[in-house]
Order: structure tokens, then sequence, then C-alpha cells
């Protein structure tokens, strides 16, 4: 079993590998850029290949056309880049070809800056591009999660035949923990009859297109992608639990952040203040469960983000107005700290007394 | 009576949906032709653009992909990298690869992608409406530039072949047109050369094919045939810009 110390943005590209991908298509983005310069390094070795487009837009398009030759195939970038690719992924959706795109968010909007920010949530789980469709969001919480979650995030997107996204802030791609190597899914490939890979050995012409002139045709494909996200909805969501059986007060966060708010729950538990959390690991489709059940014994719930307040409406969406949800936030890439967390979740719980 | 041409199995029996006189349907023939000729067509993914074109899946007898607007030469790269056995083209107008998709054209040219492109020039934006497109000659009327393009406020053509040429990674490059039984033949032997330039490997080939738009320049097809020979081939001559080296 090997261990090993990686960067995040490093066991992107390595899980990449582990789970059978051979081909990435990328442009250069900071804070990602060690994903590509390992792959660029990693993926000759293995006899796949490389290549770095000339912009977002072509790196998503050459994706698009790799997926259609039936590859697995990978792209990466970051918020501003993510934004161009927008109009390609809107088109892989639509064609129904799977791929796996990573987003390693800085801070926005605009050219923003270069700091860890989770502000690209709405992009990523609300469709982002043109057009009525979603994509599998998924948000590791550590080096060692982004190794495991790899393989499944190609699984998903064969599975599904749709792309999917795998999200981290900044600081999951720069920081460096230690890995298991062989935590990665056994790859298995499936069958792609669809592909276009010329006719040999075929009876019929195989056509990728996202093209339905006729309202009534596009209205059939919309509503078979709709089917297709009520599966994902129903098989597919994952989350994490942290001390709610009996919690009072339950966080909720994603990613890095998370970490951040375990810490929080624990110095809280310490203090004698019953609280909890729960971590969606898929941001879409978004796990309705955990916050259901707790209902019972939650009295608030406080979600923390690294941004303005996203994830907070899906969190408000499930709860409804049964429970107070609260927010806590920075942006700007602006790190939250766990005493400016502990205090806010402090004075929510001093109000509930 | 003698029937001078055959049905292609390079095409599918679908009726064209282009205008009466339109030169996208010879263009297609051509391109089909080609495939079934160097009998490629079982191993060929081709490309369709957005414009008139956009339905070209209808009618190539082959594997198709359907790409966003100018986009078409990335998707192509993909394909090409991934299946670099298998014969890859690109159909675009002016509009889709001279204007939105320029850098994707300049690119796959900058890394010789073993592509083949076939570059239709009409000089409009014909699917929407007869828009200005960056080939547009000066003085043209469109409906954006209904007096006539003025090349102090809407620029210059923009000259594709000459543009690719000189770059190392084009291995061919040449303009044809499609306004004359011998020029459809010479348009037809570029084709053929392009193709076969792809399957020697040797880098990206293009073929820029001067083609009509009655609909939307005002003029019946043999007066479109006419103005194509009359004001088009002036500014965008016609012949073979870069050839193979050693390829004569
Ligand atoms: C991103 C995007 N912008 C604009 C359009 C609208 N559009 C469709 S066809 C077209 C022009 C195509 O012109 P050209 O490539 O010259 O082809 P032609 O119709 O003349 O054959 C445009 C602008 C689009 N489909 N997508
Ligand atoms: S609009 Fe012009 S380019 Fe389009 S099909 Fe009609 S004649 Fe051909």
């Amino acid at each position: 079993m090997a261990r090993v110390l990686m960067k995040g943005n490093e066991a992107f590209g390595e899980g990449a590998i582990r789970a059978g991908c051979k081909y990435f298509f990328g442009y250069p983005i900071t804070p990602q850029s060690e994903l590509p310069h390992y792959l660029a390094k990693r993926l000759p070795e293995i006899g796949g290949l490389y290549l770095q487009a000339e912009s977002e837009l072509a790196s998503i398009n050459m994706v698009y056309g790799a997926a259609a030759a039936g590859a697995r195939v990978m792209t990466s970038s970051s918020g501003p880049g993510i934004s161009l690719m927008q109009e390609g992924i809107s088109y892989i959706a639509c064609a129904e070809l799977p791929c796996v795109i990573i987003n390693v968010m800085r801070g926005g909007p605009g050219l923003g800056n270069i700091a860890p920010s989770q502000s690209d949530y709405f992009q990523a789980t609300k469709g982002g591009g043109h057009g009525d469709y979603h994509l599998p969001v998924l948000a590791p919480a550590s080096v060692q999660e982004i190794m495991d979650l790899m393989g499944l995030a190609f699984d998903l997107a064969d599975k599904y035949r749709n792309p999917v996204m795998v999200m981290g802030d900044g600081i999951l791609g720069q920081v460096m923990e230690p890995v298991e190597l062989n935590s990665a899914t056994e790859v298995s490939l499936i069958p792609k009859p669809w592909a276009t890979t010329g006719t040999a050995g075929r009876e019929t012409r195989n056509i990728v297109n996202s093209l339905y002139m006729e309202p009534e045709e596009l209205e059939k494909v919309n509503l078979r992608l709709q089917e297709k996200y009520r599966l994902m909805e129903k098989g597919e969501k994952r989350w994490e639990e942290y001390r709610v059986e009996d919690a009072v007060v339950v966080l909720a966060a994603f990613g890095m952040v998370a970490r951040i708010a375990k810490s929080v729950v624990d110095r809280m538990r310490s203090a004698g203040i019953p609280a909890g959390l729960i971590r969606p690991i898929t941001l879409y489709p978004f796990p309705d469960e955990p916050f259901l059940k707790v209902l019972r014994t939650t009295k608030t719930f406080v979600v923390v983000e690294m941004n303005a307040g996203q994830m907070v409406e899906d969190v408000r969406l499930v709860v409804g107005y049964r429970r107070p949800v609260h927010f806590y936030g920075r942006t700007g890439g602006m790190l939250t700290t766990v005493a400016e967390v502990e205090a806010r979740v402090r004075e929510i719980w001093e109000g509930l007394k | 009576m003698a029937v001078s041409l055959n049905h292609t199995e390079g095409l599918t029996d679908n009726l064209f949906h282009y205008c009466p006189g339109c030169t996208h349907g010879i263009i297609h023939r051509l391109v089909a032709e080609a495939l079934v000729e160097l009998e490629v067509l079982d191993r060929t993914v081709g490309i369709c653009p957005v414009g008139c074109a956009v339905f070209a899946y209808n009618y190539f007898n082959c594997d198709m992909i359907e790409a966003a607007h100018g986009r078409a030469p990335a998707v192509a790269t993909g394909v090409k990298r991934v299946l670099p056995d298998r014969v890859v083209f690109t159909y675009q107008g002016d509009g889709d690869l001279a204007a939105i998709g320029t850098a994707e054209m300049v690119h796959v040219a900058a890394r010789g992608e073993k592509i083949t492109i076939i570059f239709v020039n009409n000089t409009v934006y014909g699917m929407t409406g007869g828009q200005m497109a960056p080939t547009t000659l000066v003085g043209q009327k469109t409906t954006t530039t209904p007096s006539g393009r003025d090349a102090g406020v809407a620029g210059f053509p923009v000259k594709v072949a000459e543009m690719l040429a000189p770059m190392e990674g084009a291995a061919y490059v040449s303009r044809v047109a499609v306004n004359s039984p011998k020029n459809i033949r010479l348009a037809k032997k570029a084709v053929l050369r392009a193709f076969r330039t792809q399957l020697k490997g040797l880098g990206l080939s293009l073929v820029e094919v001067l083609s009509t738009c009655p609909t939307n320049w005002g003029l019946s097809p043999p007066e479109a045939l006419r103005w194509l020979k009359e004001n088009m081939i002036p500014v965008y001559p016609l012949g073979e810009y870069k050839i193979p080296e050693g390829d004569t």
C-alpha cells in the first residue's frame, strides 16, 4: 500500500490516471496549474496525451471531440476559465458525452484574485451554461478524498453519459497531504457503442448532436435529460455526517471549509454545546436526506462557505421555514478561521436560549 | 440519355435543404466523392458547423459530430488525437471559421493537426439572414452593411488561405471555386489532395471553396455564379497556396 505526500492538484491528476483517463486538454490558470504540470509529465509515461489548448473554449471542445470518440477525457481550470467553458459544457450536456471537469476555485467575480474561494457553487450546480441541464458536482475535502473520488467522477460520467465536475477551492489544490494510492476505484470501462469512431463494423452511422429544430423533439430530449437528473438525485447523493445524532445546532459546509467547521463542532462539544456537521460531498445532486433526518433534534442550522452565501440557498430549500438557516461566509479569497466561525455559532446558540 | 452523375455512396439519400442554386450541395458532393474514392468513408468522422451547413450530418454518409459555432477545429483535434488512424474533417462557413472560430482555425494550423478543413466562403452569414461576414467584400451590400461594406468602419476581408499558408503546421492550403464545370473539377482535385495530405500525416490541410449565396446576395443562381467569378475571384485568387514538400 503506497503512501505518498502529494499536492491536491497532483491528486486530481493521479486519481484521473488511476481511473483510466488517458487524455487531458487544458489551459493554464492559477491556482490549478500543478495539475496540468503533473499530467504533462505523467500522461506520456502511460501512453496518454497531454495537450495544451489555445484557450478554455478550445480545451473544452477538444474534450467534446475526444469524448465523442469514446475516450475517458478530462480538463481542468479555475473560475474565469470555467466561465469560458460553459458554452462547451452546455453542448456536452445536451450531446450526452461523458467527461470530467476540475474546477479549483479562486476569488471572483471577474478577474478577482488567485486566493481560495468557493464562489462558483451556483455556476457549478445550477447549470452555468445556457439551457436546462445539470452536472453531478463532487466536492472533496482532502487530498485523499480527491484520489478516492476521481474514479467515481469518471464512472458517473460514463454511467449517465454526462459531464461531471469535481470542485475544490484553491487551498485544496495547493495543500500537501499523505495519500494512499491504491484506494482509487477499479477501472471497469463500459462499452460506448454510440461513439463516433467511423462506421467500420457497424450497421448505422453514429451522430453526436445537440440540435433539434422541432420543438416537440427538443422537448422530448429535455424530458429525457430531466429523467436522467431525477435518477441522479435518487441514486447519487453523497454526504458525511459528523456528531449530528443529538445536535441542536447543525453546521453545513463543503470542501476544505468543512474541516474548519468540524473543528468548530469539536470545540462547541467540549464546551457542552451539542453541535454537529453535515458535509455534502455531492453538491449536485444536493443531499437533502441528512438535513431532513436531523430536523427532529436540530433547532437551527448554520451554513459556512467561502462565498456570499450560495449553498445556503439549497439548505433553505430543503429545510424551508421549519428551522432558521443562518449563514457565515467570507469572500474575496479571505479564509474563514475556526475562531470566527465559532464566534458566529456561539452567537446563534446564545440567541436560542 | 446518358447518366453522367450517379448517386455517391458518400452521401445519404436525404434531400438537401439548401436554397435553389446554392453551391453548398456541390461542395458536399465533392467531399463525399473524395472520401469514397479514397476508400476511407467507413473510417471518417466529420464535424459540422453552425450556419447553413448545420445539418450536414444528415447528408454525409459517415459518423458525424455537430459542433458549436466556430469550435469545429477544436472538436476535430479531440477526435483525431484519440483516433489518429481515422480521417477527420470539418466543414465550415466563413462566419464559423473566420469570425467566431478564428483562434481555433489558426491554432489547428499552428499545431499541424492532421485534419482537413473544408472552408466554404460565400462572403455572408447565410443562415442568420445575410449579415456581413469577415469575408464580405469592400463595398458589398449585406443586411448589416446596407450601403456596402465600408472598410473604414467594418474593416477589410479576411483572406484565410493567404493567412494560413505560411504557417509551418499547414501542409496543404488551396483556394478553389465551384462556379464552372472546370473549376468544380479543380475543386475536386484539391479536396482529394487535402485528404491525401491528411492520410500521409503531413499536417493541416485546408481547402477554401468560393461558394454562392443567391438568396442573400439577392441574385438568381446564374447571376450568382457570374457575381462570384467577377467579384470574388479577383479578391480571392484561386490556386494552391501551399503544397507539401516533394508533393508535386
Ligand atoms: C455562439 C453563437 N453565436 C451566434 C450564432 C448564430 N449563427 C448561426 S449561423 C451563423 C452564421 C453562419 O455563417 P457562415 O459560417 O458564413 O455560414 P453560412 O450560413 O453562410 O453557410 C450565426 C452567427 C450561433 N449559433 N452561436
Ligand atoms: S442562405 Fe445562402 S448559403 Fe444558405 S442555403 Fe441559402 S443560398 Fe445557400
